[in-house]
């Protein structure tokens, strides 16, 4: 068994992902429920309810680089279950934007995704989806991800090969503008 | 009958991939007298993305719709796509606390007062139409046709959020297809994961989880899948191929948006629902009911 040095536990961390997340991290007594239902457990580094005890120890390095906060798909199975009404979930969230913040993202394909996508409704104000595959597919270096589908798509009106902008296309960018201003970046 | 009348928002997917679930959802929602009246120049709701990079941000691109839709005065804004949905009511939650209220106003620069109320369309057909009012609407029931209702994840959870049917066990497609004449056997998959939005960056994750809900589903030998979102339909139906490599299996197994079978029981041809726009096709299906139900009449 991992012994935990008590001069590791970071406090700062466990109060900075108490108060963004709005939950009590000390109220998870540790039945493992939540990792029970994860589906997504087969692709963690770390199990969920194991992420929720290192949060608790204030692990803040280990809980930042690992995969299993970027694989949680917040299906909401755990928050649904959790005997102690802990938002597990969105713990998982408030965990992954902390990681964006600090730079130690994991899984570098999942950000890129989420990242197109928000990168076309900051052009467009809607989703163009041609464009984040292009854009995705152009940032991973992996030309043709998804190449295949295009013929499943075709001459059905599911694709279009011209981005259509909204009228509030540039209020929507001002959402973003403003964001970014009010979080200083 | 009474007009019910909502704001409505269709959400990108309806007007890319699931350009079927746009087409029976509007025919349909006519058919049943619900009044679909579009939020205008509606924009992303930010859906997934949005709230792995903030909250905020997250908020306020749901907000400005929200706002939008406020002007109508409709009292409820709609829309198919439960990641809209979960986002439309994340934001009103988050706008309960008066601080954060008025920071999505500085965001979206509108006022923004987070009164609506948000539903899903299955949830106005199912609450406010009703089963009974369905059942009697039906012009060519779904006989002999075995459906395997999927529900997902978000449609119901978190339930606090979700305020709809049963966070474990949901049952209002169980319900509908049943008042449509179709035999609905228990799904033990129903809320299972379907891989979510990791399509593009995880694949290995779609094709594990979503074979997974294929493979019960023909275990307990359904003739096709229900869905009621988009990115559920773009997982099982668009990406079947590839799970089929993935898995060394070759099944073809149709998915079909509730609403597409709605209308079909309503009498809507299978053209008008958009059957032919599916990556799986349904033909064999649709031919097997049109059996069952020259059968019946004869």
């Amino acid at each position: 068994m991992e012994t935990i040095n008590a001069e590791s536990i970071d406090r700062d961390f466990i109060q900075a992902v108490e108060k963004e997340s709005g939950q009590y991290i000390s109220h998870c007594y540790q039945c493992g429920n939540c990792t029970a239902g994860c589906p997504l457990n087969f692709v963690y580094d770390i199990p969920v309810h194991q992420i929720m005890r290192l949060v608790q120890v204030g692990q803040k390095e280990k809980v930042l680089r690992s995969h299993a906060i970027w694989l949680c798909a917040t299906c909401e199975t755990c928050t649904t279950r959790c005997p102690c009404e802990v938002d597990v979930a969105r713990v998982m969230d408030v965990l992954r934007i902390m990681a964006r913040r600090e730079g130690t993202v994991s899984e570098e394909g999942v950000q890129a995704f989420y990242d197109a996508f928000l990168d076309s409704v900051k052009s467009h104000g809607r989703l163009y989806e041609l464009g984040v595959i292009m854009k995705y597919n152009l940032h991973t270096k992996r030309p043709f991800t998804d190449a295949e589908l295009g013929p499943k798509l075709l001459g059905k009106g599911k694709i279009h090969f011209v981005p259509k902008n909204i009228k509030g296309a540039r209020a929507v960018k001002e959402i973003f503008g403003r964001f970014a201003k009010k979080r200083g970046s | 009958m009474k007009a019910r009348r909502y704001a409505y928002y269709p959400g990108c997917s309806q007007k890319g991939t699931a350009v079927e679930y746009e087409m029976s959802a509007r025919a349909v929602a006519k058919e049943l007298g619900i009044q679909l009246v579009d939020v205008e120049d509606w924009s992303c709701c930010g859906s997934t993305p949005a709230h792995t990079v903030d909250h905020l941000l997250y908020g306020a691109l749901a907000a400005r719709n929200l706002a939008i839709a406020e002007r109508m005065k409709l009292g409820t804004v709609v829309t198919p796509c439960p990641s809209c949905l979960i986002a439309f009511k994340s934001a009103l939650a988050m706008a309960q606390n008066a601080e954060t209220l008025e920071e999505l106003n500085e965001l979206i620069n509108l006022p923004f007062k987070g009164t609506i109320t948000a539903k899903s369309l299955l949830q106005v057909i199912f609450e406010e139409i009703g089963v009974d009012v369905l059942a009697e609407k039906v012009e060519k029931p779904l006989t002999g046709l075995k459906f395997a209702p999927y529900y997902g994840c978000i449609l119901t959870r978190p339930p606090g959020l979700a305020q709809f049917d049963d966070a474990e066990n949901p049952v209002s497609m169980d319900k509908i297809l049943a008042a449509l004449g179709a035999e609905v056997p228990d799904f033990p998959f129903k809320t299972e994961c379907c891989g979510a939005a990791f399509g593009l960056s995880r694949r290995d994750i779609v094709q594990t989880l979503s074979a997974k809900v294929l493979e019960m589903a023909e275990a307990i030998e359904a003739d096709a899948l229900v869905v009621a979102c988009p990115l559920c339909h773009q997982n099982l139906d668009l990406r079947q191929d590839q799970i089929n490599s993935y898995r060394g299996s070759r099944r073809e197994m149709p998915i079909f948006y509730i609403t597409q079978l709605i209308g079909l029981a309503l009498g809507f041809s299978p053209k008008d629902m958009g059957m032919d726009k599916h990556a799986v096709s349904s033909e064999d299906v649709l031919k097997k009911w049109e059996a069952n139900l020259k059968e019946r009449t004869e």
